[in-house]
């Protein structure tokens, strides 16, 4: 089977999403008035809250680069029909710097490194202030977006560009390329998390915690990826080219990453534990106090032993609408693993869902959603001309 | 070729994993219970073909990974808490986090333990004859020679019917193999 067979829709009709996305912006705008008003009724609320939802949201995005740049590097064939549906997702990067805004606008209510005075008598900050300034976090950040931003240009406009040419030789300078695109991935998601995440504590420290948000993110960007590829077989595309074994490969990543999630969580908290060293502990005894405890544990069972149990055995990967559901799962459980990073910074005697966690996950959500659905319709469903997608087509597992 | 030892089965040689596949499905829809089908390499869809049953190697690796989890576990709470108690770091003797690398190991460790021997001996390995041997052009199987068997054990087995049956199939080099 070659991609001349492919009998399947591989291409959305101009105009035919157009509904839908315009739906998609509409409840965008009305969630970002909403959050408009929360910022009115509760200003530092909605810093964190909007904190958390953006992350949520790039870290998808961003772990989507790293599905691509790790099919190119790894010459995979089986994530062929995947992977215009990642380029798709990671490309809304570029503007995505707008979520970003309302953190810079609230970097005083976030981050306690951003007050002059309580560093001029904190030994450590003082310390610090040299990496953690608020010139420099900004300039960071603006440096992370921009190697984003050329990054999934270029892995995007290469891909497309493959499929009138068919040319082999743009794989082969993708797949060259992918090499020092990794580590600048594994750089910029790494000092992501302790700009916007770690900082918040900044008297706290871990030197796993990049990989810990790499582990999560890439979860529940295998999660969307899933959720993507039902909703296009449900749409009536990619019915037959998106088979149950790509799924059923996507199921074992979830898996996969589970486990790996949890590996790298337990030693963040292991050697910190062992350690038992205060400015170190003090993380921790924030989440085991009050109602946060319950969020731990909950986060243990919830982001490790469900997935794990579920996901192992081949009787569930062999039933996308259980995939599907542990998709939803992990997405649910990334957010709450962010939540659980952010919040007790601001809520320290115990967890405290607000109605404006809720419309600033839904503006985020909606609008990157609407941006990749966009994308998404713009080329063919499946890079076309990539050598490699009749043998993607051809994906079976007997196992 | 000795004639004195006992029929093992009919063997035939078919030219293409397809063929083979096609055979193996064919015979198991004949009737024929106890089949099985030689190749160089793992064949898409054999398993299926052959009505082969799912692997129970699973459940021995879920009953390794409990015997190793709950035994590092045992292990650990015994020595440290029970038997010889010494106070580290100022943790509880029962220090469940303390335990847990060993607990993952010992875990790991049963569970590969389980699913590689527990492999070896559901296939009856190692294993360095097989009656299957005696075929003139069995020596194929490991280059580009594709083999089905039927055992005579089989119920529905003879020696006129079942040669006449894999003939039809497209077999050629049809053999008697004892042993």
């Amino acid at each position: 089977m070659s991609s001349m067979d492919i009998t399947d829709r591989i291409r959305v009709p101009a105009g035919a999403w157009g509904g839908k996305i315009s739906r998609l912006f509409m409840v965008a705008v009305v969630a970002l008035v909403l959050c408009a008003v929360g910022f009115v009724v509760d200003r530092e609320q909605f810093y964190f809250s909007w904190l958390t939802a953006m992350v949520f949201g790039v870290s998808i995005s961003v772990a989507s680069l790293f599905f691509v740049m790790l099919h190119h590097l790894t010459r995979a064939s089986w994530s062929t029909v995947i992977r215009r549906i990642a380029e798709a997702l990671m490309s809304p990067l570029p503007l995505l710097v707008l979520f970003f805004l309302p953190v810079i606008l609230g970097n005083h209510d976030l981050y306690h490194w951003t007050h002059h005075d309580a560093v001029e008598h904190d030994a450590i900050l003082k310390h610090k202030a040299p990496y953690l300034n608020v010139t420099f976090w900004v300039i960071r950040a603006a440096v992370y977006f921009l190697i984003w931003t050329l990054m999934t240009r270029y892995f995007y406009s290469n891909s497309v560009k493959q499929d009138q040419s068919a040319d082999p030789n743009t794989t082969v300078t993708m797949q060259r390329r992918s090499a020092p695109g990794m580590i600048l991935f594994a750089l910029t998601i790494t000092f992501m998390g302790f700009d916007w995440l770690m900082s918040l504590d900044p008297h706290w420290f871990s030197t796993i915690f990049g990989v810990y948000i790499f582990a999560g993110s890439a979860l529940a960007c295998f999660g969307t990826l899933t959720l993507a590829a039902l909703a296009l077989r449900r749409g009536g595309y990619l019915e037959t080219v998106i088979r149950d074994d790509h799924i059923r490969d996507l199921g074992r990543l979830m898996f996969a990453f589970s486990v790996f999630w949890a590996y790298i969580a337990f030693s963040q908290f292991f050697l910190i534990w062992y350690g038992n060293i205060p400015e170190e502990t003090l993380y921790y005894i924030h989440r085991f106090e009050g109602s946060w405890k319950y969020l731990t544990f909950g986060l243990a069972i919830g982001h490790f032993i469900v997935p794990f149990m579920i996901l192992m055995s081949q009787w569930s990967k062999r039933r996308p609408a259980l995939i599907g559901f542990m998709a939803v799962w992990v997405l649910v459980m990334h957010y709450l693993d962010l939540y659980w990073m952010v919040m007790p910074t601001h809520h320290k005697e115990g967890i405290h869902f607000s109605w404006i966690d809720l419309v600033c996950l839904v503006a985020v959500c909606t609008i990157l959603v609407a941006l990749f659905v966009r994308k998404l319709s713009q080329n063919p469903l499946v890079p076309v001309g990539d050598p490699r997608l009749p043998e993607s087509l051809r994906l079976h597992n007997d196992y | 070729m000795d004639k004195t030892e006992a029929l093992y089965g009919m063997v035939a040689e078919f030219d293409s994993p397809g063929a083979l596949l096609h055979a193996a499905e064919a015979t198991r829809n004949a009737g024929y219970e106890r089949v099985d089908a030689c190749s160089p390499f793992p064949i898409h869809g054999i398993d299926k073909a052959l009505k082969i049953p799912g692997s129970k190697v699973p459940w021995l690796v879920l009953g390794g990974a409990f015997t190793g989890g709950i035994g590092a576990l045992a292990l650990q709470w015994w020595t440290s808490a029970i038997d010889y108690p010494i106070k580290i770091a100022g943790k509880p003797y029962l220090s469940l986090p303390a335990f847990v690398p060993v607990i993952f190991e010992l875990t790991v460790l049963l569970s590969a333990f389980a699913a590689v021997f527990g492999m070896l001996a559901l296939n009856g390995l190692p294993r360095l004859y097989h009656p299957a041997f005696n075929h003139s052009r069995f020596h194929k199987v490991t280059d580009d020679g594709f083999f089905l068997i039927i055992e005579s054990e089989d119920p529905m087995f003879s020696r006129s019917t079942t040669r006449e049956f894999m003939a039809g199939l497209g077999g050629t080099h049809i053999e008697e193999v004892r042993g």
